[in-house]
């Protein structure tokens, strides 16, 4: 029995964020992190482990820099790490990422008692696609939103969440789930985990390892595989500064509010 | 003949996926159903929209015609009462393989955001994640750049075509993005609840709809997961979308969370108005998500929006910034949100806005 779970590096779009004149993202500025919502799809196959034993892949797609983030998942107790990568893959819309993404998974290999896991979305295009989309190049079934997992043997009960409630899927393995910030608490990386990072077992999936699998086809990957193009990129203007109360007291709230009050907004 | 996506010119109207949860029709449908009726009005095609349950009143989809559809298919079966992905993904899938619309949006709901990428990866298309914005027309997607960007439209070059030009925030809405599906169709996109208007209720509209229904082949062993139950929360759910008044709350609530939180229902009391909350508030755990206003949470634009202690993020003006009114709250003169900010006080919350309380109450007394 297996887990594997995808990952994404993003920028940590909740720092500083700078923007090049040409309206790209000064990517070289920012710092990059372990994408949140995976954080918990890799706890949920951590947590898997801790009661099944069972192995735990962890499968990233970018550039050759995304090793110190699988080596760091590495420490937290993932078994074995794949980074995807080659020069072909780039520019890779969702659907393309999710062929390639798919490739990886298959030559991983997914078993009858497997689980797939991915976090539901990546802070970076926030488009929660990837996930769906891997699991339909799989032929999984699927379950997104996962707030909580109940294991019996092969079948899964999963808390699905809606926005006013929940849904209770019944599932069997193999499946794939994407995980959000509900269903765990991400663990830390370990001192003896940190020791042997760079012990355990780390492969490179370029273009010539994946390029026999059908999903592979220079139509369907990277930049001229995508279906979807970015048409253009722009900045939102700047609104013009408003008024500015004088002051903090209390006749600058009796001034807003009789101001409100004038403008029928109250 | 088989379904190809790529021969683009066999594609025709443009559709909206109604979702319907226990027989009702989600309100982002008619959303949807409003703007789709401008696509379809600027290409000179049909709107259909797409209802998939079992016993949905034929009031309710009649009135789907009221809000510019032109036709509604219904595909109705006991494995489509409920939403599952298999069943739902089958059966869009078969119906566009049939009929062939170069359009299709969908809500960017839960349900939305699950069935639209399963459906996009099956018909090998393209799906623009949580657009804000939508056109086919070059003419008006330069209005909206001229209003909505720092492009300089005039001395910029455009392609004059009539593909879908789906804009939507990308990094964290630092950056606005159009993209487009020039290859294959249909051009799918997931919308988010909350931007499109709803235009009006046209009698005649509805009068004149065509309800059609559609044949289903499903059976049960076409799905993979079995839905056990749905259950509502207790809670009440917060209505961020239809709200008048919003009053959000950020960091600078932090020295006293409870206490930041509870001078805002105070606020929002005595408004008539409801809470909000920025990511970071959300993050730490001192309010439900469902209050979330932003980028990945809801976007609002009420007649009234104060921003407490909330510094003022690309990610959360994305969700707010098209308010009618906004009052801001901050400690830090610097704080982007007075950029965006109609109204602004300097000062700390936690002093401010018993003083507003009284005001108002004041003037209401």
């Amino acid at each position: 029995m297996k887990a594997i779970v995808c990952v994404k590096q993003v920028p940590d779009t909740s720092g500083k964020v700078s923007v090049n004149e040409n309206g790209t993202l000064d990517r070289a500025s920012m710092a990059t992190i372990t994408n949140p919502d995976d954080l918990n799809a890799v706890e949920a196959a951590l947590k898997l482990k801790d009661e099944t034993g069972c192995e735990v892949v962890v499968v990233s797609m970018g550039p050759p820099p995304a090793e110190g983030m699988l080596r760091e998942l590495l420490a937290r107790g993932c078994d074995k790490a794949v980074l995807v990568s080659g020069r072909e893959f780039g520019g890779s819309d969702t659907y393309a990422t999710s062929q390639i993404l798919a490739a990886a998974v298959k030559k991983v290999g997914v078993g009858p008692e497997d689980i797939v896991f991915c976090g539901r979305q990546a802070i970076d295009g926030d488009t929660a696609q990837v996930g769906p989309q891997i699991a339909e190049k799989l032929g999984l079934p699927q379950v997104t939103y996962v707030a909580d997992i109940q294991k019996e043997g092969n079948t899964l009960t999963v808390k699905r969440m809606l926005e006013d409630g929940f849904m209770k899927i019944k599932v069997q393995t193999p499946c794939l789930l994407t995980c959000i910030k509900e269903l765990n608490e991400p663990r830390y990386m370990s001192v003896g985990g940190i020791w042997d990072c760079y012990q355990k077992p780390y492969e490179v999936y370029d273009y010539e390892a994946l390029k026999n699998d059908p999903l592979i086809d220079t139509d369907t990957i990277g930049l001229q595989g995508s279906p979807t193009n970015v048409y253009k990129s722009f900045t939102p203007p700047q609104k013009g500064a408003g008024t500015m109360m004088e002051g903090a007291d209390k006749a600058a709230c009796e001034k807003l509010v009789g101001i409100l009050h004038d403008k029928q907004v109250i | 003949m088989a379904f190809d996506s790529k021969d683009t010119a066999a594609f025709k109207g443009v559709w909206v996926f109604c979702e319907q949860r226990e027989g009702v029709i989600m309100s982002t449908s008619y959303q949807l159903l409003s703007e789709g009726r401008k696509l379809a009005d600027d290409l000179g095609v049909e709107l259909c929209g797409v209802v998939l349950g079992k016993g949905v009143n034929e009031q309710f989809l009649k009135s789907l015609g009221g809000y510019g559809a032109d036709r509604v298919y219904y595909a109705e079966h006991d494995l489509l009462e409920t939403y599952t992905t298999d069943a739902y993904t089958k059966v869009l899938c078969d119906l566009i393989e049939d009929k062939k619309p170069e359009i299709f949006l969908i809500g960017a709901t839960n349900i939305g955001r699950d069935l639209g990428p399963r459906c996009a990866a099956r018909l090998h298309t393209g799906l623009t994640a949580d657009c804000t914005h939508l056109d086919v027309d070059v003419e008006k997607y330069k209005d909206f750049l001229r209003k909505s960007s720092t492009i300089d439209v005039d001395n910029t070059k455009f392609e004059e075509n009539k593909n879908l030009k789906m804009t939507r925030p990308a990094f964290g809405g630092h950056l606005m993005a159009t993209i487009i599906c020039p290859r294959f169709r249909p051009q799918m996109s997931t919308v988010r609840p909350g931007v499109m208007q709803t235009q009006a209720f046209d009698e005649a509209g509805a009068a004149k709809t065509v309800v059609e229904k559609v044949a289903v082949a499903l059976a049960a062993s076409d799905l993979k997961t079995e839905v056990l139950s749905v259950e509502k929360t207790a809670k009440q759910m917060v209505d961020l979308i239809g709200a008048d008044v919003i009053v959000s709350v950020g960091r600078g609530i932090s020295k006293d969370p409870e206490a930041g939180i509870k001078l805002a229902e105070e606020l929002a009391s005595v408004l008539g108005g409801v809470v909000g909350a920025s990511r970071a508030v959300v993050d730490a755990d001192w309010i439900d998500a469902s209050h979330q206003v932003g980028q990945t949470g809801k976007t609002v634009h009420p007649r009234l929006y104060v921003a407490l202690g909330i510094s003022g993020a690309i990610q959360h003006l994305a969700g707010m910034q098209d308010s009618e009114c906004i009052v801001a709250v901050n400690k830090s003169e610097t704080a982007p949100i007075f950029q965006a900010a109609t109204y602004g006080i300097c000062g700390d919350l936690f002093k401010v806005v018993p003083q507003l309380i009284e005001a108002i109450k004041a003037l209401k007394a």
